[in-house]
C-alpha cells in the first residue's frame, strides 16, 4: 500500500505539480501549435501519451540492461532520440491505418512529436533521478496525462479567445502566450501541495 | 568507441526492421495518383490555395474538393499536369496576376502633409490615413513588396511594379496593401484602370494629376459595354478585348496599358489586337470580322 501510495504521489506530481509544459517548459511547439482545435488537442494528447509511456519505457529498459552493462552511459540522448523516432514512426502507421481523420487533423505536428523535447525530457529525467522501473512508468504517464491536461484546458480557452473581442494587436498567437503565462503562474501555484 | 559503434547499429537495425513489418502490415492502400498530384504541385507550401501545404492540396484535389487549378503558384502548367494524371481536361485555367490600381507617384499625387513615421504603408494607413492628399492613394512604402513571398514587387518611383515574370499570383500583396489597391486580374489583360478613387471628380482633380474623375468618357467610347463608371472606372475584364479605345480617350490618362510582357515582346498597339469587332480596325480592309 505504501509503494503504491508513493507511485500515486509520484503520478500526480509529474501531472499537476510538475507539469511538463507549464512548469517545466518542454514541449511548447505542439502546445501552441495543436490547441486551436479541442478535438485535436485531444488526439494530439493521446498520440503524445502513448508515444512517451511507451518511448521512456523503452528507454529505461535501453539504458538499465544494455548501456550500463555496456558502460556506454554518455550514449543515452542518441539512443533515446532513436528509440523515441522509431515509435513516432510507428505511432504514424497506426494512425493512418486505424485513424484518418485524425491522422489528418495532426498533419505536420505528429512527425513532430520526434522532436517534441517533453518525450525526450522525461525519458531523461527517469534516469536522471534514479527510477525504477514502475516508478519511471508512473512518472510518464503522469507527465503524458498533464501534458494532455494543460492542451486540452488551453485549446478550450483559445475556442473561446476566437470569439471574444480581443484587440486587433492580440489577436492570434499573441494573446495565446499570454493565456499561457497565466496558466503557468497558476499552475505554479501547485508547487508545495505535494 | 567499437561497442558504441555496434550498439548505436544495432539499436538502429532492430527498429528498422520492425519500422518495415509494421508498415507492410498497416500499410494504406493510397491511389499512386495522389501521390503524383502531390509530386506535381510546386511544393512551396505557401498556403496561398487556402489549405494547409500542398500535401492538403493535392489530396483535396484528388478528393474533387478542389479544382484542378486550385494551385494558383502552379498556374497553367501545374494544372494541366494534374488534369493528364486524373484523366481529365485542363479547364481554361486563366493565369492571373497582381496590378496596382494606382498611378499616384509623388510626381502625380499631392501629398497632405509631411510623414516622418515609419516607412511601412500599414503604419502610415494609422496617420490620418496617410500623408497623400487622395484617400485612396498608393502609400508608397512598399508593405507589399516587402511582404511579397516571391519578391515579384519592386518600388519605382514610389509606386510598386510587379514583375510579371515573377509573379504567381498568390494575392499576399492583394491582402496585405491597406489600401486594397492590388488587384489580381488576369494575366492576358493588358487595359487596366490605375484608380481606385471613390471621391467626386472635383476633388480628383485638385489631389491627383491621374485619378479617374467619372467622366464615363471611356463607357461611352466601349462598345464591347466592357467599362462601366460606377464609383470608378471599372473593366469587366470578360468583356474587355484589349482594343485601347478607352485608354486613347481617357483626360486624365488613369486608364493605362500594360507594358510589361512575358509572352510577347511588347505591349500588343490597337492595330495588332484581334479583329474581334473592335471600332480601330473595322475601318480596315484587314479586319476579318467586317462584313
Amino acid at each position: 500500500m505504501e509503494v503504491f501510495g508513493g507511485l500515486l504521489t509520484l503520478l500526480l506530481t509529474s501531472m499537476i505539480v510538475k507539469n511538463v509544459v507549464l512548469s517545466q517548459f518542454l514541449g511548447m511547439c505542439p502546445f501552441l501549435g495543436v490547441s486551436k482545435k479541442t478535438e485535436n488537442a485531444i488526439g494530439m494528447g493521446m498520440a503524445v501519451l502513448v508515444v512517451l509511456t511507451i518511448s521512456a519505457a523503452l528507454a529505461w529498459i535501453l539504458y538499465t540492461f544494455v548501456l550500463v552493462p555496456l558502460e556506454l552511459t554518455f550514449l543515452k540522448t542518441i539512443a533515446f532520440i532513436i528509440v523515441i523516432a522509431s515509435l513516432v514512426q510507428l505511432v504514424e502507421m497506426v494512425l493512418k491505418k486505424f485513424s484518418p481523420g485524425l491522422y489528418k487533423s495532426l498533419g505536420i505536428f505528429l512527425p513532430l512529436i520526434t522532436t517534441n523535447c517533453a518525450v525526450l525530457g522525461v525519458a531523461l529525467l527517469n534516469i536522471q533521478n534514479g527510477y525504477n522501473f514502475l516508478e519511471t512508468l508512473f512518472y510518464s504517464i503522469g507527465a503524458a496525462l498533464g501534458f494532455l491536461i494543460v492542451l486540452v484546458i488551453f485549446s478550450s480557452i483559445r475556442e473561446k479567445l476566437e470569439l471574444t473581442n480581443v484587440p486587433k494587436a492580440f489577436k492570434g498567437l499573441p494573446i495565446a502566450l499570454i493565456t499561457a503565462s497565466v496558466m503557468s503562474v497558476a499552475f505554479m501555484g501547485f508547487i508545495g501541495v505535494l | 568507441m567499437i561497442y558504441a559503434i555496434i550498439l548505436l547499429g544495432a539499436i538502429g537495425i532492430i527498429f528498422g526492421i520492425i519500422l518495415g513489418v509494421v508498415n507492410k502490415k498497416l500499410s494504406v492502400k493510397t491511389d499512386p495518383r495522389e501521390e503524383a498530384i502531390i509530386d506535381a504541385l510546386p511544393g512551396a507550401n505557401c498556403g496561398a490555395c487556402g489549405f494547409a501545404g500542398c500535401a492538403a492540396c493535392g489530396a483535396a484535389i484528388f478528393n474533387g474538393e478542389a479544382p484542378i487549378d486550385a494551385c494558383p503558384v502552379g498556374g497553367p502548367a501545374c494544372a494541366e499536369a494534374i488534369a493528364a494524371i486524373l484523366g481529365v481536361e485542363a479547364s481554361s485555367a486563366e493565369p492571373s496576376i497582381a496590378r496596382v490600381a494606382c498611378n499616384g507617384s509623388p510626381d502625380n499625387a499631392k501629398t497632405l502633409y509631411d510623414y516622418t513615421g515609419a516607412k511601412s504603408c500599414i503604419v502610415a494607413k494609422t496617420s490620418f490615413n496617410g500623408q497623400k492628399m487622395c484617400d485612396f492613394s498608393c502609400f508608397g512604402f512598399g508593405s507589399c513588396a516587402a511582404a511579397c513571398p516571391f519578391e515579384a514587387i519592386d518600388m519605382v518611383n514610389g509606386l510598386p511594379v510587379v514583375n510579371r515574370k515573377k509573379c504567381t499570383s498568390c494575392g499576399i500583396c492583394v491582402s496585405t496593401c491597406p489600401q486594397t489597391l492590388m488587384h489580381l486580374v488576369p494575366r492576358k489583360q493588358h487595359v487596366f484602370v490605375n484608380c481606385s478613387n471613390l471621391i467626386k471628380g472635383k476633388a480628383v482633380m485638385a489631389a491627383c494629376k491621374v485619378g479617374c474623375i467619372k467622366c464615363k468618357k471611356c463607357e461611352k467610347t466601349c462598345e464591347f459595354d466592357a467599362i462601366h463608371v460606377t464609383d470608378v472606372a471599372r473593366i469587366d475584364y470578360d468583356k474587355c478585348t484589349n482594343c485601347q479605345a478607352c485608354v486613347a480617350v481617357c483626360p486624365t490618362k488613369c486608364i493605362t496599358v500594360d507594358t510589361f510582357t512575358d509572352d510577347f515582346s511588347k505591349a500588343p498597339k490597337a492595330e495588332d489586337t484581334e479583329p474581334a469587332g473592335c471600332s480601330s480596325c473595322a475601318s480596315r480592309d484587314t479586319c476579318q470580322s467586317k462584313e
